[in-house]
């Protein structure tokens, strides 16, 4: 077994799988972190559904995927945030705005029917076939996405536990909330790539909330969550290569598990009530 | 000796309706005031008022001297409600940690500076034995102490509590009280009190501030708490009912409007 491995990993595209999927993990398990901590997961599932349309619709404003992807999750992210923090109305506005780009990206196929092969793609990712280009466009845009969260991720993390004291000391909430969602739209437009829009949300949601039912420290957490996201890609990927069952459903699956352990765990071993 | 509050002519309205009209108030410094007031009378409002969050329709505040929002380094604030760690195992710790210099840019990480700051407010507040436990399992009587030990990051000269008694039980109540009075004796701090029911304030509270009806009240407690003085605020007929040292305050028709425990 481990010569096959071996010989799996002489493979470029096996390489460049596991570079693009390590960034994608990365990236989503601490972008997700945050998510976690703001109760905005509805909110990264429309994002990768809105990316889906903005990919359809590239082709009708004469744009390669990617950026369409990132025009139209990017003004999303930016209208989301804007709706402010009230988590009702907020709601709303991304349910509002999520239905409105599902009916476009359905128009946008009907209108360029040769479109479908690549519609697919995107649904379900492609993670064996990433170019060399497109790990250097990964890496610059992860790099821009973590920057500017680590720029203003203190703010953001005091912002997202305290508001109401947050806003208090001088900190603007919309200010926070949008610059966020951009962060949010980028990312998950990114990891989508890899895994697919259908479950981008995985990468986003599991390694940092599974992270947080264990975790107690802000770092801890973070670093756990990252190791979560990268050892569920690579060893994804290494069981996509060994047994052709597609890696997503291994991601998922291993993230589920796991899920169920430590859920069950916290609720036998720690005082889950007051 | 500048005043820790100003407030002059003072009207606050929102969508229309004035929940505040004409107040002026002065409250000197190391001061401890019992806000209150019933449901709906605008304390929340004068918080977010004197905390810089609502800015006022006419009038304005004064904080130490200072308009409000240059001052909001001085004021430790105390929101009514809880944070939102419920569904996260974090600990009580990391959530002080992160309003320490939470403002500021950067990563979040916690200089030992800020450790020992951190250390020290929960100390103060008696919450440093469990502070490690994660927030979502502490019981409403250490939450708040936890609160109130984030309220004094960076030794506030003034404290302004939002409820802080809501949903505790009698002897939380007693403990969060005796906390506060602890920290105001140490640090000479201003007290700005909001709660529902005054008998458990009455033996630390210097002066009531007292809303009813759109305006304001501000004295000593046996000159504000009586049936003249409260009519005249509510508009309407009110009885102040005392019942071995304690105070019930009743309208005409016998609803209690006050020391019911609010829901």
């Amino acid at each position: 077994m481990i010569d096959t491995l071996a010989n799996y990993l002489s493979y470029d595209f096996v390489r460049h799988a596991l570079v693009a999927g390590s960034l994608s993990a990365i990236l989503a398990a601490v972008v997700g972190y945050f998510v976690i901590i703001r109760n905005v997961g509805f909110a990264s599932h429309a994002l990768a559904h809105i990316g889906f349309a903005g990919a359809a619709g590239a082709a009708l404003l004469g744009l390669s995927p990617l950026e369409g992807m990132l025009l139209l999750t990017v003004s999303s992210g930016v209208f989301m945030g804007a709706t402010g923090d009230k988590l009702q109305r907020r709601d709303l506005a991304i349910g509002m705005v999520l239905s409105m780009a599902l009916g476009l990206g359905t128009l946008f196929l009907r209108l360029y029917s040769t479109y479908a092969g690549q519609a697919k793609a995107i649904l379900f990712g492609n993670i064996f076939g990433v170019s060399k280009s497109q790990i250097t466009e990964m890496v610059v845009l992860s790099l821009i996405s973590l920057g500017g969260l680590a720029f203003f991720s203190r703010r953001l993390l005091f912002a997202s536990t305290q508001p109401l004291l947050a806003e208090a000391r001088g900190l603007s909430l919309t200010g926070i909330s949008i610059a966020f969602m951009v962060v949010l739209a980028v990312s998950v437009t990114l990891a989508s790539q890899v895994v697919g829009v259908l479950l981008v949300f995985t990468l986003v949601i599991a390694p940092a909330g599974i992270a947080l039912r264990l975790c107690r420290s802000f770092w801890s957490g973070l670093i756990v969550s990252v190791l979560l996201g990268l050892v569920a890609v690579w060893v994804g990927i290494l069981l996509d290569c060994l047994t052709d069952l597609p890696v997503t459903f291994w991601i998922a699956a291993m993230f589920f598990v796991l899920y169920l352990v430590v859920e069950g765990y916290c609720r036998f071993f720690t005082r889950s009530d007051r | 000796m500048t005043a820790a509050l100003q407030i002059s002519d003072l009207t606050i309205s929102l969508g229309g309706n004035a929940i505040l009209s004409g107040v002026n108030a002065t409250i000197n410094e190391g001061e401890f005031i019992g806000i209150f007031g019933p449901n709906g009378a605008g304390k929340t409002t004068l918080v977010r008022c004197i905390i810089g969050t609502l800015p006022p329709t006419r009038g304005s505040i004064e904080v130490l001297g200072l308009p409000v929002g240059k001052a909001s380094r001085q004021i430790g604030y105390m929101p009514q409600g809880h944070a939102g760690f419920d569904s996260t195992a974090l600990s009580a710790r990391t959530l002080v940690e992160a309003a320490c210099y939470g403002d500021r840019w950067g990563i979040p990480w916690t200089s030992r500076k800020s450790k020992q700051e951190v250390d020290r407010v929960l100390e103060v507040t008696d919450a440093g034995h469990y502070a490690n436990r994660p927030f979502s399992v502490l019981s409403g009587g250490e939450r708040q102490r936890v609160m109130l030990a984030q309220a004094l990051l960076g030794d506030p000269k003034i404290l302004v509590l939002d409820e802080p008694l809501a949903s505790l039980d009698p002897k939380n109540q007693a403990l969060l009280i005796e906390c506060v009075a602890r920290v105001k004796r140490l640090t000479r701090t201003t007290v700005l009190f909001v709660a529902h029911d005054l008998n458990p304030l009455m033996h630390v509270m210097d002066r009531v501030l007292y809303l009813a009806g759109g305006g304001a009240a501000l004295g000593k407690l046996d000159d504000v708490v009586t049936s003249a003085s409260l009519s005249k605020l509510y508009g309407f007929e009110i009885e102040v009912v005392r019942v071995e040292n304690r105070i019930f305050v009743v309208s005409a028709e016998g609803n209690v409007t006050e020391c019911a425990h609010h829901d």
